[in-house]
């Protein structure tokens, strides 16, 4: 069984720095650096960013990592296999470093869970694990189990000896789709799941494949974790709107708005706030990184951000409205219907009020005996006029 | 601080100084920024289509009217803040204290308010020289939206920001699930000025119009017409109005 994994060849994988098995894998230097440069510029670091990358991966030793899937779509996975540098996929995760995961490594069934014992035996405190996907939480766990194991008991398991845990994506990160309304799994964010483990919420469906390898790259090459938002997301992808790097952006200070999809101001590549872009209300990293290697992402081909990096993005749409609906009330009904129904309701209840005032308190309403200007007393010579108030 | 009486007519009426100017003040650049917030806030939530030819570069109008709700938030808070700070060296009517019904005096007066003005069950006059105790009540409810307004606001507002200020709102958002769930609720609790303001302005010409002592112009003017005789309890003290008095009532038992 352990010979049936893939291994970088003649190298020992547990000795060996990640540079000298990419060069033993054929990666020449120069593309070796090249990856460092645009792994720096991808996190922002400063320009000695790049050195402190190359100097990391020439001198640490590689991180074990276990790549848990529980209730997921492997679409981050996908989204990171597909990365545009082959180092990321090909040979970082897949080739290198990855002791466990059950969709792209070799052994399956008991050799798969043996691997699995070894790497948190082995590496125990050491390696990081990985989570794509949700834990299920309702009957007791029984809606996502892998060999006999609820989600929740293995990610508990797994998670004690690990030494930073990522959440991958929005469903490992608040749930996705699985979570939205009603949740009848109660599936459940790792974060919720987990506790006293550094948890870093890689955010989106899937996330960037960039900054999925800009978070690994940062554990290896800083051994911290990276500076967090309030919602767990690292800041270096996630401290900036959609909105705030979209080049549409003119368009929405200047108030040019898409209308409809077909309409001309669409045609004229408008902004889409109206049509429900979530870009004003969601933190990634779309607008500068982009996707598929920079080609484009969702703005640049005339659809609205659908906000997938929030959490709970499914039970804030609809994606094409700009606030969610009112709940409680059936769908399309917007605060607005409520409020102005209310206000109805308020200028009816005034009018009946007003109404009864005038039938109940008849007799306290107009002139009172004696506060005719005939019956007034007569003004004394010196008047107190002006002297009380400021 | 209290007006000198006219003289002593058949009624009695005397005139009494309210709300000091710093209150009035407070009111109107208060109502004048809710009404500004509430426009460009809608106009956010909302922009109208407009269809030019011209290059996004040539205007910026949505922008400004961005701008005009932050500048407009900064000025709502501030003189927020300014009546908090009058609720402790203002007047008696203007105190702190009435705001939270935490006397018996106090409650059986939102409940007889209940009974006189709004089910209008009873017919006994009712008097309050500074706002009755229900209408104290309703505006501590609405400075609390102003504080939920003011917090989810600037939790927004944080990440268009450098300044210390709105970062001091940034644990906000975790709270409402993020930036979304923000400003869903900022939208809706608009609707709540809204229907505040319809209630508000109804009410107050509601007891000008029932009691004549002239509360519509009390915010202008800042005085009120009021019965001596009703001002006055037999030992020549105060009778009505603010904490003070409520606590003289506190001590005497019932009186209603
Ligand atoms: C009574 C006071 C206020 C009212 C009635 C009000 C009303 C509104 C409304 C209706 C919106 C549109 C919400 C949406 O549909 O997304 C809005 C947006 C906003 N308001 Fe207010 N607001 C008030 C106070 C404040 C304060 C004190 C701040 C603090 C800075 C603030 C900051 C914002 C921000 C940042 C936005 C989002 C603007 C954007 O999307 O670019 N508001 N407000
Ligand atoms: C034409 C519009 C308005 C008129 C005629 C008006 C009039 C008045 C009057 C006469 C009072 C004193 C009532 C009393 O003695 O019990 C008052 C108090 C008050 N009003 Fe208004 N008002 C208006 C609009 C608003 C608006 C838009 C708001 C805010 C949404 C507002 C908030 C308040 C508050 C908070 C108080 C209590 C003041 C204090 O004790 O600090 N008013 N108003
Ligand atoms: S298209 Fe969306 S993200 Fe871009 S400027 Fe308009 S609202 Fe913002």
């Amino acid at each position: 069984m352990e010979t049936s994994i893939e291994r970088a060849p003649s190298v020992d994988r547990d000795q060996t720095t990640i540079y000298e098995q990419l060069t033993a894998r054929g990666v020449s230097r120069r593309d070796f650096l090249k990856f460092c440069g645009w792994m720096s510029a991808c996190m922002g670091l400063g320009a000695d960013g790049m050195a402190q990358i190359a100097e990391a991966l020439e001198t640490k030793k590689r991180i074990p990592v276990i790549w848990m899937h529980f209730q997921e779509c492997t679409c981050c996975s996908e989204s990171f296999i597909r990365s545009s540098h082959p180092i990321v996929a090909d040979i970082l995760l897949d080739k290198i470093s990855l002791d466990y995961t059950e969709t792209l490594m070799a052994p399956s069934g008991h050799q798969a869970e043996a691997s699995l014992q070894d790497t948190i035996k082995k590496y125990h405190g050491e390696y990081l694990l990985c989570c794509e996907g949700s834990i299920p939480t309702a009957a007791d766990g029984v809606y996502c189990c892998i060999g006999g194991k609820t989600a929740a008991d293995i990610v508990r398991e797994v998670a004690e000896g690990a030494k930073a845990v990522i959440a991958w994506g929005n469903c490992a990160c608040s749930g996705c789709v699985q979570a939205a309304k009603p949740n009848p799994t109660s599936a459940t964010p790792i974060n919720k799941v987990i506790t006293g483990k550094p948890i870093v919420n890689v955010q989106g469906c899937p996330p960037i494949a960039e900054v999925m390898a800009g978070v690994l790259v940062h554990l290896l090459t800083f051994d911290r974790i990276p500076q967090l938002d309030a919602l767990g997301r690292p800041m270096a992808f996630y401290s900036r709107r959609v909105h705030d790097t979209c080049y549409r952006r003119p368009n929405y200070d200047a108030g040019l708005f898409v209308e409809s999809f077909d309409d001309e101001n669409a045609r004229k590549g408008y902004c889409l706030y109206k049509v429900g872009c979530k870009g004003p209300t969601t933190y990634n990293s779309c607008g500068t990184i982009r996707w598929n290697g920079g080609v484009s992402f969702p703005i640049q081909s005339g659809h609205g951000c659908i906000g997938c990096s929030e959490s709970n993005f499914w039970d804030a749409g609809p994606f094409y409205q700009r606030l969610s609906d009112f709940p409680g009330f059936g769908i399309e009904t917007t605060a607005d219907k409520v409020g102005l129904g209310l206000g109805a309701a308020t200028i009816a209840g005034a009018a009946a009020h007003a109404v009864l005032t005038n039938i109940r308190k008849h007799h306290e309403i107009g002139e009172q005996p004696g506060e005719s200007a005939a019956e007034a007393p007569p003004t004394p010579a010196t008047d107190s006029h002006g002297k009380g108030g400021k | 601080m209290h007006a000198t009486a006219s003289s002593a007519g058949a009624p009695g009426f005397q005139r009494v100084y309210v709300w000091e100017l710093p209150v009035r003040f407070y009111h109107w650049l208060n109502a004048l920024c809710i009404l500004v917030l509430t426009v460009t806030g809608f106009i956010i939530a909302n922009p109208p289509a407009i269809n030019t030819a011209s290059e996004a570069s040539f205007s910026y109008w949505f922008g400004t009217t961005r701008f005009i709700h932050f500048v407009t938030a900064y000025v709502f808070v501030f003189n927020f803040a300014f009546r908090i700070y009058w609720g402790f060296v203002g007047n008696q009517y203007a105190d702190w204290k009435n705001f939270l019904p935490l006397r018996l005096a106090q409650f059986r007066e939102v409940m007889s308010v209940l009974k006189v003005d709004i089910l209008q069950s009873s017919n006994r006059p009712l008097l309050a020289v500074g706002h009755n105790a229900l209408a104290y009540l309703t505006y501590f409810v609405m400075f609390l939206v102003f504080l939920f307004q003011v917090a989810s606001g600037f939790a927004m507002y944080a990440n268009m920001s450098d300044a210390w200020f709105p970062h001091l709102f940034t644990w906000m958002t975790p709270l409402f699930g993020g930036d979304a769930g923000l400003h869903f609720w900022h939208h809706l609790a608009t609707w709540f000025f809204i229907l505040f303001t319809l209630i508000h302005v109804y009410l107050v010409f509601y007891h000008d119009y029932v009691e004549g002592h002239g509360v519509l112009s009390s915010m202008a003017g800042g005085w009120k017409f009021l019965p001596s005789s009703a001002l006055k309890s037999p030992d020549g003290k105060s009778w009505f109005g603010g904490a003070k008095a409520r606590e003289a009532d506190d001590k005497a038992g019932p009186v209603i």
